[in-house]
């Protein structure tokens, strides 16, 4: 069953697609207006990351830095020393791909009040193909203390964490999607930094429990693979975890009592992100078999997005069959 | 600008002396950390600390304040002495520095130790840092009279980083940010114009858009003349190229790349053997006895 929140009679065939960038020019042009402090920063990729708005309402605000993104972390760094909130954006690839080190040096050691924005996030990017599709970005989000990385799964989540981050006194990082995110939840589903939400909850007749957590822009596909299940007569229920660091542990440890079994399902490397954090909770606290839906340690190609999801695995099909695995 | 008078200058060099036996003393202690950088800029940031910053050591968030930023990181215990002069901490805590559980990292770090603005270390990633603040700043308050000052060393220039926010400091024509150079022309692995050559310096500066001074490095008066001279720069940034000598005041070490990143005790032993090293820096500072010239500081 879908949690009540959600977008009504989700389906393949009528859900509508919007990228979850979106949801951040509206969520920066909103903060902006709330508070004064807020700036923002982008590497020529104004209109592409969705800061054009933001950029428009408050050109005082906004600093076009070129494309300079290892100058954009540190100046953002500075600027947030001086008591601003500043958000900035790139492609994920870039920021915080190229600058990693300005990233953890200038923001996280300083515990500065940055806000990273990654954009073309995924392999779902497509046509750009691998040299654009970030999908270790989690990962190396993650292995930096005081970090906090989160993944929205549509447009209205998007707009919300920007909000959210907005409010927040620390670092953080988020991706975002370059094409159509499915949009699946409401501008009334909750969002809170660090909590897990149910959005889909096994149907209890069945004797066969499957737990499927998910984070980003795969909120879809999991909620169709857990509806395809439960039809087939295997409990499944789905846990999105828009924020995998925190990990929401008390959640995820509950979910997996639960269920016994789970998947992970990610738009990124199986390696380093929410597959893997769940994964070491798990196995320190309550060791449960996991089967990781992601891309298997290969980089991406050119193609529609679409068609790269399904050929890297990440597709409804492919969470149905590793959901079947992980229970035999 | 502020004039000094002659007894204000030979205070400051005094001063000057005194942040290089701390110097000195710490890395000894330490037993490792670097040398020339530090011993290089004492006059540039006694001068700082001790003539033109605005700053309050009892109150080191002090809204107000100028702020100042090492880009070049390693050189810090110069910093940690000159802060600790000033009345930041206590002279005495300077050796602890970077041993366990002590305030005075390797490296410098934000929070752990009052009045470092930021940490660094990692090159190049200062000077955008101090143009964030300046930028900041001027979208306050675009009258304020804050300064923020960056020092940068010149092997560091070899960063693309730097070269970064240059350019973003040059088109927004940051007249609050005076970047000064340490130019001693040593780095780790040599001389600066062997590994990486830097000239025309002074050039490369302008067109960028800066307005460019060189001075002698050890010259406080000089020194003083320059930063007052940035500070009315008009709608540009301002860069005063400081030529100093690595390990300026102890003369068996100056200009010698191979005290970059060795602390007194391991250096290189064809002048002084190692374990003579610390105690011949500080008597050739305490007797004057090293490069600097009588009539520097009499």
């Amino acid at each position: 069953m879908f949690a009540h929140h959600l977008q009504p009679n989700l389906s393949i065939e009528t859900v509508e697609k919007t990228p979850t960038r979106v949801g951040y020019g509206e969520g920066l042009l909103e903060a902006g207006k709330r508070d004064s402090q807020v700036v923002a920063l982008c590497c020529d990729l104004t209109e592409s990351t969705r800061t054009n708005d933001f950029a428009e309402a408050f050109p005082e605000r906004f600093v076009q830095v070129g494309i300079a993104e290892q100058n954009m972390a540190s100046v953002a760094s500075g600027m947030a020393a001086m008591g601003k909130i500043p958000f900035i954006a790139s492609y994920a690839m870039f920021s915080p791909g190229r600058n990693w080190e300005q990233i953890r040096t200038t923001i996280a050691y300083n515990n500065s009040n940055v806000k990273i924005v990654g954009a073309h996030a995924g392999v779902s990017v497509g046509p750009d193909g691998a040299t654009h599709q970030a999908i270790e970005d989690m990962a190396i989000m993650r292995a930096i203390p005081n970090m906090i990385v989160i993944a929205p799964a549509d447009v209205h989540e998007a707009r919300k964490v920007t909000l959210a981050a907005a409010k927040h006194d620390g670092p953080i990082y988020f991706r975002l999607g370059r094409s159509g995110t499915p949009v699946v939840t409401t501008p009334e589903s909750p969002f809170e930094i660090g909590k897990a939400q149910r959005m889909y909850s096994r149907d209890e007749a069945h004797e066969q429990k499957v737990g499927i957590v998910v984070t980003g822009s795969l909120l879809f596909n999991a909620l169709m693979a857990a509806q395809e299940l439960n039809q087939a007569g295997i409990g499944a229920s789905v846990l999105h975890m828009p924020t995998i660091k925190p990990l929401d542990s008390e959640a995820l440890e509950a979910f997996a009592h639960e269920h016994g079994a789970l998947v992970t399902v990610e738009e990124h490397q199986i390696i380093g992100g929410l597959g893997s954090a769940v994964a070491e909770h798990l196995s320190e606290v309550h060791p449960t078999k996991i089967a990781r839906i992601g891309v298997r340690d290969m980089f991406g190609q050119s193609g529609e997005p679409e068609e790269l999801v399904v050929h890297y695995g990440m597709d409804i099909p492919s969470i149905v069959a590793a959901a079947h695995k992980v229970l035999n | 600008m502020q004039y000094l008078t002659s007894e204000e200058v030979r205070a400051l060099e005094r001063k000057a002396n005194i942040i290089r036996q701390s110097v000195i003393e710490m890395l000894t202690e330490a037993g490792s950390g670097h040398t020339a950088g530090p011993l290089g800029m004492a006059d540039i940031l006694t001068l700082l600390y001790f003539g033109i910053l605005k700053h309050d050591p009892e109150n080191p968030d002090w809204d107000e304040r100028d702020r100042l930023v090492l880009s070049n990181g390693h050189t810090c215990p110069v910093l940690y002495a000159a802060l600790a002069h000033a009345g930041y901490f206590s002279v005495d805590e300077l050796l602890t520095l970077r041993k366990f559980g002590s305030r005075l990292q390797g490296h410098p770090h934000r929070g752990t130790l009052p009045g470092i603005e930021t940490s660094s270390g990692p090159l190049g990633s200062g000077l955008s840092q101090a143009v964030g603040m300046a930028l900041a700043e001027r979208m306050d308050n675009p009258y304020s009279s804050k300064f923020f000052y960056c020092i940068t060393g010149d092997g560091e220039l070899n960063e693309g980083q730097i070269w970064e926010a240059l350019m973003l400091a040059g088109k927004e024509q940051l007249s609050n940010l005076i970047v000064i150079v340490d130019r001693n022309g040593i780095q780790i692995d040599g001389y600066t114009k062997n590994i990486m050559p830097l000239e025309p310096l002074a050039e490369k500066f302008e067109a960028f858009n800066f307005d460019v001074q060189e001075v002698d490095g050890h010259n406080i008066r000089s020194l003083n003349d320059a930063i007052g001279k940035a500070q009315a720069v008009y709608s540009q940034p301002s860069i005063i190229i400081a030529h100093t000598i690595a390990s300026k005041g102890v003369d068996v070490f100056e200009r010698d790349f191979r005290w970059h990143g060795n602390p007194p005790g391991k250096g290189p032993e064809d002048r002084v053997e190692k374990n003579k090293q610390a105690e011949v820096a500080l008597r050739k500072l305490r007797t004057l006895a090293g490069t600097i010239e009588a009539q520097d500081i009499s």
